[in-house]
C-alpha cells in the first residue's frame, strides 16, 4: 500500500528518548526509557497510527517530534533538518511547521480566548502582520473544518462550543500555517460515540485534500483502520509491530498486536457470553524493563530460554516487520 | 468585553459588593476634590504651619456636633475680625476729633446658649502708628445689662490679649478665673453661665493723623468645627481629608505592585524552573524569615521616613512572600495545561507563553486577592505612622493617632482625636474587604468551572 | 412486577436550579432489571446520565428543583423512606456505585485495605479485623493480590485502583452495584480485564449490575439488557441480543452505525447536529429534529411502545 517511491518527510532513527530519574532533586536514580530505540520513515501525505497504551512511549516519541522533547540518542530528521540539534529561534520556528492536534480538546483551547484569538495566535507567532490577512485566514481554516456559520463562531469562547466543536477549532489551529505534517494525539477518545466518526472523517479530509502527512496517536485500533495506511505498534518503548492497516488488522503477528485485538470489542451481544483471553500483568516499568522481549512476562507464546535472554528478532516480510522470535 | 459586563453585572447580585462599591467610589472622589482644592504645599504648609496659621483655633476642642449627644452643651468656636464689617456681630464706629486725634470704638456682639464657659477669649490687635500707641479701654457687657471693666492699656503693633491670663482682671472680678467670672450669672449660687446675648466694646484712642487700630476677637470655645483640633491647635478635618487620597494611593499602589510583580516573578519562575525557580524560592524563603515591621523601621529610622521609600520597600519586601508559593503551585499545574503545550507547538517564544497565556489565566484570582489586600497596606502605612515612622510631611490618619498618642488623648478623654482617624481606617478597609470577598465568589468558582 | 424484579424505576425524574433555569437532567426515566442481570445505560455526554445514577442512589446536591418518580428495589419502594432510613438500610447495603473515575477518588493517605473495609465496619457495625477479612475476600473476587491491602493508593496502575474501587462497592454485599463509566479511562487491555472480573463477580456473587456508559462497543461485554437514554429520557429499552443485532429506535440505529469497529467492513457514520439543550428540551420528541424518519406526529411526546417485549418511546411503532 506505500508508495516506497515517495520522498520522505520525517526520518526517526534509532531514537531513545530517556528522561533522568533524580533522588530528592539531586543524584542520579535511573532514566525513564520512554522511547528506546525507534526507527521508521514517514513520507510526504501519508498517515501512519501509532497504537499502544499509556506509558508505551507514544506520547514521548510524539513530543519528540513536535521539538517539545529532545531525542537522548538517535536523530529526527524532518526534511533534511536535524530537529535535535535545533535550538533557540530556530526550533521555535521548526514547531511551527507541526500541526498539533491534543486530545482533550477542552483543555488545548485557552479558556479566555475567544475562535478569533485563539486561530490568530499562530499567525500572529508566525509573522502574519496583517490583521486582514489573518482573518482572510482564519474565516478559510474555520470554513474547512465547518465551524459555519463562520459568524456565528468567531467571537464564542470554548466553554460555549461543544465538545466536537472545540475539537474542530484544535483542528483548525493546527492547519491554519499549512503545516506538511499533523501529530494528532488521540484526537477522538474524549469525544462521543458519534462525534468521533465525524472528527476522523474531517481529518481524513483535510488530510487527503492538502496532502499532509498525520501521525495518529490512538489506543483504539477499532478506529485505525479508518484512518490510517500504516499501523505501528509500540510496547514498553519499543515498536514491536510495523504494518499495512489490513495486515494488521486481518493478520496480527506479534502477541502483544493480537491481544490488543482480542481485548477490543465491536458491539455484540455474545461478548458478554465469554470471558476474554488477555495476558496477565500489566505494562513493566520504563526504568527497569524486562531483558529480552520486553513483552516476554506476559507472553502467551514464550519461547523459555530465548524470549528473556536475546533482543528479538526483526523479520520483514513485505511490508509487515514484527519484532518476535515466533517468526524466526 | 462580554466577560467584563457580565462580572460586572454578577457584582450587582452581590448587596456587600455594592456596599463596598459605593465606600470605595465615596473615597475617590473624596480624594479628588481634596487634590483639586487643597494643592499640596498648601496642604504642607497647613500641616505644618503651627500657631501662625492656627493661632484662632482653641486646643483639643472636640468636633462641634457632639453637642448633639450632650446634655450640658459647649461653646463653639469663632472669631469675629473688625476689618470685616457684619452688621449685627461686629460695629466699627470712627470719631474724627481734632485732625490728629481719633476714636475708634469696636462693639462685638455673639449670642452665648451653651452650659459651660469657654477654654479662653483673646483679642489680636493690630494697630498702626508712628511712635505714639493707640489706647483701649474694653468692657464686658452681660446679657442681663451689667457693664464690666476688663481692661486699659496702650496697644503694641501687633499684639497678642489674653482675657484669662490677665491678673488685674481676676482680681477685679473678685479672684475668679476670668472665663467662669465674665460669664457667671449673679444670681446662681453655682457659678453656672448666664446664656444671651454677650457684648465686648473695644474703645480706642489713636493720637496719631494716619494711625489706626483693628482687632480679631477669637472666642475659644470648648468645641470646634466638623473634626475638632488637636495639641497644636490645627483643624483635624485637614488631615483627615488629606489622608484620604494618601490611604487609597499607599494602599492600591501597594497592592497593585505586590500582586502584579509578585505574580509575574511566581509566572517566570514556573516557566523556566531549573536555577531561575530555585532562586526565587530561597528568596523566598529568606524573605519569610525576615522581620517584615523591623526591617521597615530600620528604613524609617536610618534612611528615610519619606511616604514612597516606604512604599517600595514594602513593596519589594510583600513580592517574596506566600504569595510567591500559592501563585507558583497554580501556574505549576496550568504550566502543564495541553493549550500551552499547543502553544508552544506553534511557536510561542517563552515571553509570550508567560504573558499571553499563564498571567491571563490568574487574572480571575488576582483580582479579588488584589482588592482584598488593599486594607492591610492602609493599616500597615498607619500602623507605621503609629509607630512613629510616618511620612514626617504628610497628613495622615496614622499621624493623627500617633499625635494622639503622643499626647495621651485617651488618658485625657479626647476620644475623637482617635477614633476620628480609626473609623475612616475601618470604613476603607471595610469597603475593599466587602468588595473583594464578593469579588471572590464570583470569580472563583468560574475559574473552577473553565 | 414479576417477583424475579430487582430494580424497577418508573418515571424518575431530577431537575437541578442553575442560575439559568432549571436543567432537566432525569425527565421520566424508566427501566427495570432481574436479578443477576446487567442493564446498561447507552447515552452521550450531557445526556443524563450520570445524574440518574445519583438520582438512583439518592446521592444528591443542593441545588434539587424536583426529584420524584418511583424505585422500587426487590418490591420496597425506596423513594418513600427518610433519609436516615435509606442510609442506613438502602444506600451502600442493598445498593452501591462505583462512581465516574473512581480509581481517582481513593484517599491517597489511607491503606486501600482500610478503604475497603470502611463501609463494613459503618453498615454492618464489624471490628476492623473482620471487615479487613472480609476485604481481603473482596481482592480476591476482584483479582488483586491480597498483600496490596496495606498499600497506598499512589502504589497501584490503574486498573488495580478500578478493582479497589469495584471491591469497595461490593463489600457490603449488595444485590445491586451501579457502574458509572468504569473504564473510560483505562487502556484497552485494562478495559478487557476489568470487565472479565465484572462477569465474574456476576457469576460468584450473583450481583446486579447498572452499568453507565458512552461505549457502546464495550457495554456490550456486560449487558443483558440496554437503555438507551437521550437528552433526560430513555428512548429504548430491549433485550442485548436484540438491541445489538437490530435497535428499534432511529437514535440507537444511528448510535449502533456511528461505532467504529475492527472486525466488519462498515463505514460509520456520524449523527448530525446536537443533542438539545436539558433547559429547554423540545415539546415532542427530543429525537426530531435529528431524526431522518420524523413525520408530522413528532412534534408531539412519543409514548412507550412495546414490540415484543421491547420498549421504545417513538411514534414510529405506534399502530
Amino acid at each position: 500500500m506505500t508508495d516506497k517511491q515517495r520522498d520522505v518527510l520525517l526520518s526517526i532513527q534509532d531514537l531513545h528518548v530517556w528522561f533522568e530519574l533524580r533522588r530528592f532533586g539531586f543524584g542520579h536514580a535511573g532514566y525513564v526509557k520512554a522511547v528506546d530505540g525507534v526507527t521508521f520513515d514517514l513520507h510526504f501525505g501519508e498517515t501512519i497510527a501509532i497504537v499502544g497504551e499509556s506509558g508505551c512511549g507514544k506520547s514521548s516519541l510524539m513530543k519528540t517530534i513536535l521539538g517539545l522533547n529532545k531525542p537522548t540518542k538517535g536523530k529526527v530528521i524532518f526534511e533534511n533538518l536535524d530537529v535535535g540539534a535545533l535550538s533557540g529561534e530556530a526550533l521555535r520556528q521548526y514547531r511551527a511547521h507541526i500541526g498539533y492536534v491534543q486530545q482533550d480538546p477542552f483543555g488545548a483551547l485557552a479558556p479566555f480566548m475567544n475562535v478569533q484569538q485563539i486561530l490568530e495566535e499562530p499567525l500572529l507567532i508566525n509573522g502574519v502582520k496583517d490583521a486582514a490577512e489573518r482573518e482572510r485566514r482564519v474565516r478559510k481554516v474555520m470554513e474547512e473544518v465547518k465551524l459555519t456559520p463562520v459568524d456565528d463562531f468567531l467571537h464564542k469562547f470554548p466553554h460555549m462550543l461543544s465538545g466536537g466543536q472545540q475539537q474542530r477549532v484544535v483542528i483548525a489551529r493546527a492547519i491554519i500555517l499549512e503545516p506538511k505534517l499533523v501529530v494528532a494525539d488521540e484526537p477522538v477518545s474524549m469525544l462521543d460515540a458519534s462525534v468521533r466518526v465525524e472528527i476522523l472523517k474531517l481529518l481524513r479530509g483535510l488530510q487527503e485534500k492538502y496532502h499532509m502527512a498525520v501521525i495518529y496517536i490512538t489506543h483504539d485500533l477499532s478506529t485505525v483502520r479508518y484512518f490510517s495506511e500504516r499501523v505501528f505498534v509500540m510496547y514498553a518503548g519499543n515498536v514491536v509491530e510495523k504494518a499495512p492497516v489490513n495486515s494488521i488488522v486481518h493478520n496480527p503477528k506479534h502477541p502483544y498486536t493480537a491481544a490488543l485485538m482480542d481485548a477490543t470489542s465491536d458491539p455484540d451481544a455474545n461478548n458478554a457470553l465469554t470471558m476474554r483471553e488477555l495476558p496477565p500483568g500489566e505494562p513493566p516499568s520504563l526504568v527497569n524493563p524486562p531483558p529480552g522481549c520486553r513483552f516476554h512476562p506476559r507472553c502467551p507464546k514464550r519461547i523459555e530460554n530465548l524470549c528473556e535472554v536475546e533482543e528479538p528478532y526483526d523479520l520483514q516480510a513485505d511490508d509487515h516487520l514484527v519484532s518476535c522470535w515466533l517468526y524466526k | 468585553m462580554n466577560s467584563f459586563k457580565r462580572n460586572l453585572q454578577e457584582i450587582l447580585k452581590y448587596p456587600s459588593a455594592i456596599a463596598g462599591s459605593l465606600i470605595i467610589l465615596l473615597l475617590v472622589i473624596v480624594a479628588g476634590i481634596v487634590l483639586a482644592t487643597i494643592p499640596y504645599s498648601e496642604a504642607i504648609r497647613l500641616w505644618r504651619g503651627g500657631e501662625e496659621v492656627w493661632y484662632a483655633n482653641p486646643q483639643y476642642a472636640p468636633p462641634a456636633w457632639i453637642n448633639y449627644f450632650r446634655k450640658e452643651k459647649l461653646p463653639v468656636s469663632f472669631s469675629l475680625d473688625s476689618l470685616e464689617t457684619d452688621g449685627e456681630k461686629i460695629v466699627t464706629t470712627f470719631e474724627d476729633v481734632d485732625g490728629t486725634t481719633s476714636r475708634t470704638n469696636i462693639t462685638y456682639t455673639f449670642d452665648f446658649q451653651a452650659d459651660v464657659v469657654p477654654q479662653e477669649m483673646s483679642l489680636y490687635f493690630d494697630a498702626v502708628y508712628v511712635s505714639k500707641q493707640p489706647f483701649v479701654s474694653i468692657k464686658w457687657i452681660t446679657p442681663d445689662g451689667r457693664e464690666l471693666r476688663v481692661g486699659d492699656f496702650g496697644v503694641d503693633k501687633r499684639m497678642t490679649y489674653r482675657l484669662s491670663q490677665d491678673e488685674k482682671l481676676k482680681r477685679r472680678l473678685g479672684g475668679v478665673v476670668p472665663m467662669v467670672g465674665l460669664f457667671a450669672d449673679p444670681n446662681s449660687e453655682t457659678g453656672v453661665p448666664l446664656k444671651g446675648t454677650y457684648q465686648l466694646v473695644l474703645e480706642s484712642v489713636s493720637f496719631e493723623k494716619d494711625s489706626s487700630i483693628h482687632a480679631e476677637f477669637v472666642f475659644f470655645g470648648q468645641v470646634f468645627g466638623l473634626a475638632g483640633t488637636d495639641h497644636l491647635r490645627r483643624d483635624l478635618t485637614l488631615p483627615l481629608l488629606y489622608g484620604v487620597p494618601i490611604a487609597l494611593a499607599f494602599g492600591l499602589l501597594a497592592a497593585l505592585g505586590t500582586s502584579v510583580l509578585t505574580m509575574i516573578i511566581a509566572a517566570i519562575g514556573a516557566w523556566y524552573g531549573g536555577w531561575v525557580d530555585e532562586l526565587i524560592q530561597r528568596i523566598t524563603e529568606v524573605n519569610l524569615v525576615l522581620p517584615f515591621l523591623s526591617i521597615l523601621i530600620m528604613v524609617g529610622t536610618f534612611y528615610s521616613r519619606s511616604i514612597w521609600t516606604i512604599l517600595g520597600v514594602t513593596v519589594l519586601l510583600s513580592i517574596f512572600t506566600g504569595g510567591i508559593k500559592g501563585f507558583r503551585a497554580i501556574f505549576l499545574q496550568v504550566k502543564e495545561s495541553a493549550y500551552i503545550e499547543a502553544a508552544r507547538a506553534y511557536g510561542s517564544s517563552d515571553i509570550r507563553v508567560i504573558f499571553k497565556y499563564l498571567i491571563p489565566r490568574m487574572i480571575p484570582l488576582l483580582i479579588p486577592g488584589l482588592v482584598s489586600s488593599v486594607p492591610a497596606f492602609v493599616f500597615l502605612e498607619a500602623s507605621l505612622a503609629i509607630l512613629g515612622l510616618g511620612d514626617p510631611v504628610l497628613p495622615t490618619w496614622g499621624k493623627i493617632i500617633n499625635d494622639a498618642q503622643t499626647n495621651a488623648a485617651l488618658y485625657k478623654g479626647l476620644y475623637y482625636w482617635v477614633l476620628e482617624p480609626a473609623v475612616l481606617l475601618m470604613i476603607t478597609g471595610l469597603g475593599f474587604a466587602m468588595l473583594g470577598f464578593a469579588l471572590d465568589r464570583i470569580f472563583n468558582p468560574r475559574l473552577r468551572g473553565i | 412486577m414479576s417477583k424475579d424484579t430487582l430494580l424497577r424505576v418508573e418515571d424518575l425524574v431530577l431537575h437541578f436550579k442553575t442560575q439559568k433555569g432549571s436543567v432537566r437532567a432525569v425527565d421520566g426515566v424508566f427501566f427495570d432489571l432481574a436479578h443477576k442481570e446487567a442493564v446498561v445505560i447507552l447515552g452521550e455526554s450531557g445526556c443524563g446520565k450520570s445524574s440518574l445514577a445519583k438520582a438512583i442512589l439518592r446521592l444528591l446536591p443542593r441545588n434539587i428543583d424536583k426529584y420524584s418518580g418511583k424505585i422500587y428495589l426487590e418490591g420496597d419502594e425506596t423513594m418513600a423512606m427518610d433519609d436516615e432510613n435509606y442510609r442506613q438500610n438502602v444506600r451502600w447495603v442493598r445498593m452501591s456505585l462505583v462512581p465516574q473515575a473512581a480509581m481517582n477518588s481513593l484517599n491517597p493517605v489511607l491503606k486501600v485495605g482500610d478503604q475497603v473495609a470502611e463501609p463494613m465496619i459503618i453498615h454492618h457495625g464489624v471490628k476492623k479485623e473482620e471487615a479487613l477479612i472480609q476485604a481481603a475476600k473482596m481482592f480476591q473476587h476482584v483479582g488483586v493480590p491480597v498483600d496490596f491491602l496495606d498499600r497506598y493508593a499512589f502504589e497501584l496502575s490503574g486498573g488495580m485502583r478500578q478493582r479497589v474501587a469495584i471491591a469497595m462497592s461490593l463489600v457490603t454485599a449488595p444485590a445491586l452495584v451501579i457502574l458509572d463509566e468504569p473504564t473510560s479511562a483505562l487502556d484497552v487491555l485494562t478495559q478487557a480485564n476489568i470487565f472479565n472480573v465484572l462477569k465474574r463477580l456476576k457469576q460468584e456473587l450473583e450481583v446486579s449490575f447498572v452499568l453507565i456508559t458512552h461505549d457502546i462497543a464495550t457495554s456490550s461485554e456486560l449487558a443483558d439488557r440496554v437503555a438507551v437514554m437521550y437528552a433526560g429520557q430513555i428512548l429504548e429499552v430491549s433485550d442485548a441480543h436484540r438491541f445489538f443485532n437490530e435497535p428499534l429506535h432511529p437514535y440507537s440505529r444511528m448510535l449502533m452505525a456511528s461505532v467504529p469497529r475492527l472486525r466488519a467492513n462498515t463505514e460509520p457514520e456520524f449523527i448530525t447536529g446536537q443533542p438539545p439543550s436539558l433547559l429547554d428540551p423540545p415539546k415532542g420528541c427530543r429525537f426530531a429534529d435529528r431524526c431522518p424518519k420524523r413525520f408530522a406526529k413528532c412534534a408531539e411526546e412519543p409514548p412507550v411502545v412495546n414490540v415484543d417485549g421491547i420498549q421504545v418511546k417513538c411514534w414510529l411503532y405506534t399502530s
